[in-house]
């Protein structure tokens, strides 16, 4: 295989490993504020038991995500030299900051968030919490504005030996790509949490255990949920989409597999792309409703493949599409899950309807499938940049790393990462299974340290 | 600009190996003296609150390397390709061996957790010490200035040299013995009762050690790579340097013999402190040097970030720095003293 490729899946699978849990740790850090002001505000034990469970899954977690994001930054030099080197001064940026603003403010409250409640007063203890969600969002911002800059290069010029330079610091931080894409995000950060929750509260009430717990799981999860995963079409995904469609047009139509320009061009629903005839084998479509979303008429013309020269065009529009499309696909059924259940919740007949628990319970996987699809799409829909217009994927890798190097090291990284996962689910599961009540001291303070 | 950004970094490195410096020299001396399970986790405790801080000075470091310097970092860490990959893998072990040796109690979970730690922390210190002795000795650059190095060739120290020869191994050795000195006082100042005693007891027998491999790297660094000198031969005060390297080491017996184990901890920061000043006054103004013809050289000037970047990146910078010392104050504050035998208590 030759080299180009295995270091892109080599960085593929290792963002995408790594970006399983910080999803869930971000949205996570966020319900966990929620849950420990409720606590203050009601007083109520339960609450802070659930905030103590939550903060126990969110250690496990956060440990996963610390370990498997240190390469992330190692391979920007080791797999993608020749782009680092071009782009450091630009990227690096973000980068560094990251390090110095976020990590540091992470790991000096983490510990005192996981381990320190008893050193600290009870607001005292709320204000680490809310450190830790604040060092964790300001990370995420971090790197979406290194990811937004390949996207959607802002602020540079290019130096006469080819290099890139940054023109304007703000110009870079805010980016309007990074807002959008960073309001995208962090909304689907926190689906994953909310269905987590649920879930966790549906199972509970399902087992008939630590019912009291179930039901806060349940009532902070579903509302959480019903608020992001509206957000997460509306206004964010639309916003962005519509961002797309403006400035990576050539992605937007391999994304909807609009190979040809049309006028009212439809929005297929399913069906399969054909690269070879250049059509969409059975769709499914509804004729003007692309434009519609894209330019508010039915009647504009959307572009498709064939505006743009072939070597220019994404390079695997079938994953490209199908990605969009779960992603799409599942960001409709988490709305319609959350507001059935909303519905029930407020009826309060959420926590014996079984018919509902049950679908609660089991679609908890669906938003990490969600959000890594989505940051597929993103990312296939880049192609052939790495950096958009730019500079051409083929162009950024290591030129000095052979393939077989680089085979051994994804090798490396899939078997290491299939002992963290092993690891994580035994972890995880003893956590869910001891549950959120307190128990006689167990093993205290034993439990040694921060990340 | 390009001066500021070079002692920028070389201080943000030099503080990950004091800090994170002690935390790895706890796991080197893990196995050794920590012989019952309490004495393992007081070591653990001692360390728990402030590892994965001290390795923020790692990321935040590279970071800023990334970003002054872009070329070295492209050409460094993907010269160094597997070796680096094996860090990384090793931090990675690591940091599961502290963090879940105890979510469950059996015996031989602890065990599987306390040998991913100890053999973790004992490779890394091998592998930063011959890392370094590498920028040092200098490595085969192409003209576009990228490279890459097999693990190893011939052993010796040439135009063509491998990431292991003579030179870098004493670098690996260099780096093992001071940590594992670092770690022992940092241990033994944090605890009491048997486990203070052995750690105490394993930095004096290893201090004789360390000052032998010191000068050992020291006259090895003038013969590998000549050049280091010329700096020092320019501006004479830079012997101020070695010097203090050497007042540092019979600071650490000294105090260490009196019992006044804080100052002979602060020695080996100093100790360790300017054995990495004294390198980068040696390779100044070059970051990585060719070992085929000083033209192809990385120096400061051909790696250096754009002006403006520079310039707004020296603010955040500052301000970052500020605040990043401001949580270690706190963090180091509320776990001072030393940590408790029975568990729950101490941290």
């Amino acid at each position: 295989m030759d080299a180009l490729v295995l270091h892109r899946i080599q960085f593929a699978f290792t963002v995408s490993f790594h970006y399983l849990f910080p999803q869930l740790t971000m949205g996570l850090a966020l319900l966990i504020v929620v849950l420990k002001t409720l606590a203050l505000k009601k007083n109520d034990e339960v609450y802070h038991d659930s905030a103590r469970f939550w903060a126990r899954i969110f250690g496990v977690n956060f440990l996963i995500g610390v370990v498997t994001g240190i390469p992330m930054e190692f391979q920007f030099g080791t797999n993608w030299s020749q782009f680092s080197r071009v782009a450091g001064g630009v990227i690096g940026q973000p980068l560094a900051m990251e390090g110095m603003f976020s990590f540091f403010l992470e790991s000096a409250f983490l510990g005192l968030f996981l381990f320190g409640e008893k050193r600290l007063s009870k607001w005292g203890h709320w204000w680490a919490a809310f450190l830790v969600f604040a060092g964790s969002w300001l990370s995420g911002f971090f790197i979406i504005v290194t990811d937004a800059w390949m996207q959607h290069p802002v602020a540079y010029t290019l130096s006469p030996d080819g290099h890139f330079e940054l023109t304007s610091f703000f110009g870079l931080l805010l980016n309007p790509w990074a807002l959008l894409q960073y309001a995208h995000n962090m909304s689907g950060a926190v689906v994953t949490a909310a269905f987590v929750m649920a879930a966790t509260g549906a199972f509970y009430l399902l087992e008939d255990r630590f019912v009291e717990y179930g039901r806060v799981f349940l009532r902070v999860g579903v509302t959480a949920g019903l608020i992001f995963t509206v957000l997460q079409i509306f206004p964010t995904g639309d916003l962005q989409g519509k961002y797309v469609a403006k400035h990576q047009p050539a992605s937007m139509a391999g994304m909807e597999g609009l190979f040809k320009s049309e006028v009212g061009a439809p929005i297929v629903l399913m069906g399969q792309p054909n690269v070879a005839t250049q059509t969409i084998d059975n769709p499914i479509a509804v004729n003007g409703v692309l434009s519609f979303l894209i330019y508010g008429t039915t009647r504009d013309e959307v572009k498709g493949l064939d505006q743009f020269p072939k070597e220019n065009w994404p390079t695997n529009i079938p994953l490209l599409y199908y990605c969009y499309h779960i992603m799409a696909g599942l960001g409709t059924w988490f709305v319609l899950l959350m507001t059935v259940s909303a519905v029930l919740l407020w009826r309060g007949r959420l926590f014996n309807t079984t018919w509902a628990l049950w679908p609660l319970m089991l679609s908890f996987p669906l938003p990490y499938i969600a959000n890594i699809a989505g940051w597929v799409t993103a990312e296939i829909g880049r192609q052939p940049w790495l950096v958009y217009g730019l500079l051409r994927t083929e162009n950024g890798s290591s030129k000095y790393v052979s393939a077989g190097n680089t085979l051994f090291t994804l090798l490396g990284f899939m078997g290491l990462y299939a002992v963290l996962s092993v690891l994580f689910i035994l972890l995880v599961y003893r956590e869910i299974d001891k549950g959120p009540k307190p128990g006689p001291e167990v093993e205290s303070g034993t439990l040694v340290s921060a990340a | 600009m390009g001066a500021i950004w070079f002692w920028i970094v070389a201080a943000m490195l030099a503080t990950y190996v004091v800090f994170d410096g002690f935390d790895i020299g706890a796991g080197i001396i893990y196995l050794l003296v920590a012989r019952s399970d309490e004495d393992r986790q007081m070591i653990l405790r001692s360390i728990g609150p402030v590892w994965d801080g001290n390795e923020v000075w790692l990321l935040a470091g590279g970071g800023t390397l990334y970003f002054a310097f872009p070329l070295l970092y492209a050409s460094a860490f993907s010269g160094f390709y597997l070796p680096l990959m094996i860090v990384l893998w090793l931090l990675v072990l690591r940091a599961l061996g502290i963090e879940l040796r105890t979510h469950i109690d059996m015996r031989v979970w602890r065990g599987f957790f306390d040998a991913c730690f100890a053999v973790a922390s004992i490779l890394l210190a091998i592998f930063y010490g011959a890392a370094l002795a590498n920028v040092i000795r200098g490595v085969p650059l192409g003209e576009d200035g990228f490279f890459f190095l097999p693990l190893w060739t011939d052993w010796l120290v040439g135009p063509n040299p491998g990431i292991l020869d003579w030179y870098t191994v004493i670098g690996g050795v260099v780096a093992l013995v001071a940590l594992t000195v670092h770690g022992s006082l940092y241990v033994a100042l944090k605890t009491e009762g048997g486990l203070h005693e052995r750690a105490v007891r394993l930095a004096r027998g290893l201090w004789p050690v360390l000052v032998a491999i010191t000068m050992v790297s020291l006259v090895a660094t003038a013969v590998a790579r000549p050049s280091t000198l010329e700096n020092y031969m320019r501006y004479p005060v830079a012997f101020a340097i070695p010097a203090v390297v050497i007042a540092s080491l019979a600071g650490l017996i000294w105090f260490c013999r009196g019992e006044q184990l804080k100052t002979a901890f602060l020695c080996s920061c100093a100790y360790l402190v300017f054995m990495m000043v004294g390198a980068a006054a040696g390779v100044y103004p070059t970051l990585l040097a060719s070992s085929t013809d000083p033209a192809r050289d990385i120096t400061i000037a051909r790696a250096l970030s754009g002006q403006y970047a520079l310039s707004v990146g020296l603010i955040w910078w500052t301000l970052g720095t500020v605040i990043a010392i401001g949580y270690f104050v706190f963090v180091y504050r509320m776990f001072a003293g030393k940590v408790s035998t029975t568990p729950g208590h101490g941290h």
